[in-house]
């Protein structure tokens, strides 16, 4: 039977650029021909949330938000809307980074929806943001002589954003590839802001944990961190700040390597996509296998 | 099934075939082939052949059965673009001069192949005249995606149905399905809605069930109930359903019961209480609920909408009244930067406005100097 993947993603009213990486991810899985069909859906944008199943002809169908962490959006927001009947978190069993999947029924369209959990708690997004280092330093061995600062947006409406940020950055600082390794947040400590006061490292490379670039990652956190004094001015990478050259990498879900966390969320689910999976990782110039 | 259209039917013909005026049957080891032109029976296999190469009713059938997309709502979207309910004959004769259909603001042109196929040809209904060499040509559908994200002047269009699709763009031939993939990136989940509708199987969210169903930072529009009716939701339908502001026909009401009584075709005046007549648009497909903008829209007035009215007192000249008036209506029907800079006999104007500005605001932006009292 064939199989339809379907991405759910925030969008938005505002910026033009939200759906971006959304559009470009959704590409690339298109290319690997793994799925009869990808389909791209969003909270604020369209094809919404509630007609995106209608619009795909399969009967079997993945769906993996493009979401950062666990919490409002995956598991009260997304199942409401698509419409999954009998949808429950406790099917994810989760401690807010462990969602696996859950099969459930359409109500509208009778589809089996086999539910993942987000791309931002998955093993694999620890590999993401290697591999976004790597890129915004331009040096795949990047790590001696580097600390790494992982940003999160913070607790204000979900604990579980938090978490997600520690649980990435404890698994890179098991590594050992960076001399240090730090979760930091925008609103809670540690704070952003301070990003210089976590290193002692001359280099740092800050990856904010976010899907799409827009007004966090693109304004707020590099004045907050003294990229600039105001946005619109932009900044170098590195920038020094406090003399520290800081690397900021922007939106880790820019980097193309995250089509491969998609894939390995709807394989865990049970879909067929190890020839995918591998194209993708190679494609993406990462190569070690997921989740380490 | 076969690549070769003839061997397709000899192949299928033991199953029997009736579609669009052809018939074909295998009896034993002959054949039947019928249509309103001719009826032949004991048909040796290779006069069954001959006959079909050159026939378009076979053509037609295979093109429906082996190269046009088979689920249902793709299949009629495109039958009906092509007007399948013409006999062949008549049909081909006008998809040889090529069948334009508008959808929204796109323009749909059907025209044959040579090998009896179809192909599509999609740009905008404000360029149904302009030659293809003006235009830009994309033969990827998912182009759509980007041509669709902003409007001539390259502004966000977060409503894909708002009526400000850019112009200046031409697919000049997709296949069948790339066609359809087109009409989604540029009107997701149209074709879908629409097939629903005409097979009477609509599913319609009207305005209590969606806020009951918001939670979040939307909760607050469920409170915008306080037994008063349905007239505020009549002016957000007003405000922003009008076919002037999206191409989907409103089919959502207040409730199961209750129909909105704002009438949202372009052709009436705005304002107008519609009564029997009240519609929600004229476009081809429906809105089945309300939609995001909408709700998030409809959040910020829910909070708007809590406070009490007060008086406050202004002094204007008659003019200036008036002026206030067509500022507004300007502004409301997106006009105000259509009006000339040297055109002062319109009180939208930007010198007008200026002038309005500089004599009635003081210092701090108050209106006649009157504070705004919370």
């Amino acid at each position: 039977m064939e199989q339809a993947l379907v991405i759910a993603a925030h969008g938005s009213h505002l910026n033009a650029e939200s759906s971006t990486p959304t559009f470009s991810h959704a590409d690339t899985i298109r290319a690997t021909s793994a799925f009869g069909e990808v389909r791209e859906s969003f909270w604020k944008e369209e094809p919404h949330f509630r007609e995106a199943l209608r619009t795909v002809d399969a009967e079997d169908v993945y769906l993996v938000p493009l979401f950062v962490s666990e919490g409002y959006f995956t598991e009260q927001v997304i199942p409401r809307e698509f419409r999954l009947k009998e949808w429950d978190p406790e099917l994810w069993d989760s401690d807010g980074t462990s969602a696996d999947t859950a099969t459930l029924t359409a109500e509208d369209t009778g589809q089996t929806v086999h539910y993942c959990g987000p791309v931002g708690t998955h093993d694999s997004m620890s590999d993401v943001i290697v591999q976004r280092a790597k890129s915004v330093t331009d040096d795949p061995d990047v790590g001696d002589g580097f600390g790494l600062a992982v940003v999160g947006h913070g607790t204000e409406r979900n604990e579980n954003s938090a978490k997600a940020i520690e649980y990435h950055a404890d698994r890179i600082a098991e590594r050992d590839r960076f001399d240090e390794v730090q979760a930091l947040f925008m609103d809670e400590d540690p704070e952003v802001d301070d990003v210089t006061d976590f290193f002692e490292s001359e280099d740092v490379v800050v990856v904010p944990l976010f899907i799409a670039d827009g007004y966090h990652t693109q304004e707020d956190i590099p004045e907050d961190m003294g990229l600039c004094e105001d946005y619109r001015d932009g900044w170098a990478v590195p920038e020094t700040v406090d003399d520290k050259r800081v690397w900021y990498a922007g939106a880790v879900g820019t980097e193309p390597l995250m089509a491969d966390v998609v894939l390995e969320r709807a394989a865990e689910a049970g879909a067929d996509v190890s020839a995918a999976i591998e194209q993708v990782r190679g494609d993406a110039g990462e190569t070690s296998a997921a989740g380490d | 099934m076969n690549a070769d259209p003839v061997d397709a039917l000899v192949a299928t013909a033991p199953d029997g075939i009736a579609f669009d005026d052809l018939h074909v049957e295998r009896n034993g080891e002959t054949y039947a082939y019928e249509t309103p032109a001719e009826s032949l029976t004991g048909l040796e296999e290779p006069e069954l052949r001959d006959v079909a190469a050159a026939s378009p009713y076979v053509s037609n059938w295979y093109f429906w059965h082996a190269t046009a997309p088979q689920t249902d709502a793709r299949w009629a979207f495109l039958r009906w673009l092509e007007g399948a309910d013409d006999p062949v004959p008549q049909r081909y004769d006008a998809l040889a001069e090529g069948i334009a259909t508008e959808w929204g603001q796109l323009r749909v042109t059907v025209s044959l192949t040579e090998a009896g196929g179809r192909s599509y040809a999609l740009r905008h209904v404000d360029d149904a005249a302009t030659a293809g060499a003006d235009l830009t040509d994309h033969d990827e559908p998912l182009d759509a995606r980007e041509l669709a994200k902003h409007d001539n002047d390259g502004a966000y269009r977060p409503l894909k149905t708002a009526p400000s699709l850019q112009t200046g763009w031409q697919f000049p031939a997709l296949g069948p399905a790339e066609l359809v993939e087109a009409v989604h990136a540029f009107y997701p989940a149209t074709v879908q809605n629409w097939h629903r509708e005409r097979e009477g199987d609509l599913d319609v969210t009207h305005w209590h069930e969606t806020v009951e169903r918001q939670t979040g930072i939307y909760g607050v529009v469920r409170t915008w109930d306080r037994g008063e009716g349905y007239e505020h939701v009549n002016w957000v339908a007003e405000a922003c359903c009008d076919d002037s502001q999206c191409l989907k026909r409103r089919e959502w009401g207040y409730d199961e019961e209750t129909d909105l009584d704002v009438d949202n075709r372009a052709s009436e005046t705005p304002g107008d209480s519609g009564g029997e007549t009240a519609r929600g648009g004229d476009g081809e497909f429906p809105r089945r609920e309300p939609c995001s903008p909408f709700i998030a829209a409809a959040r910020q007035w829910t909070k708007l909408e809590g406070e009490q009215s007060q008086a406050y007192e202004f002094e204007l000249t008659p003019s200036e009244k008036e002026q206030v008036e067509a500022i507004i209506g300007a502004v409301a029907e997106g006009r105000s930067a259509d009006i000339r800079e040297a055109d002062v006999y319109d009180g939208a104007n930007r010198y007008r406005t200026r002038f309005l500005r500089a004599k009635l605001f003081d210092d701090d932006g108050n209106l006649c100097g009157v504070e705004t009292e919370d």
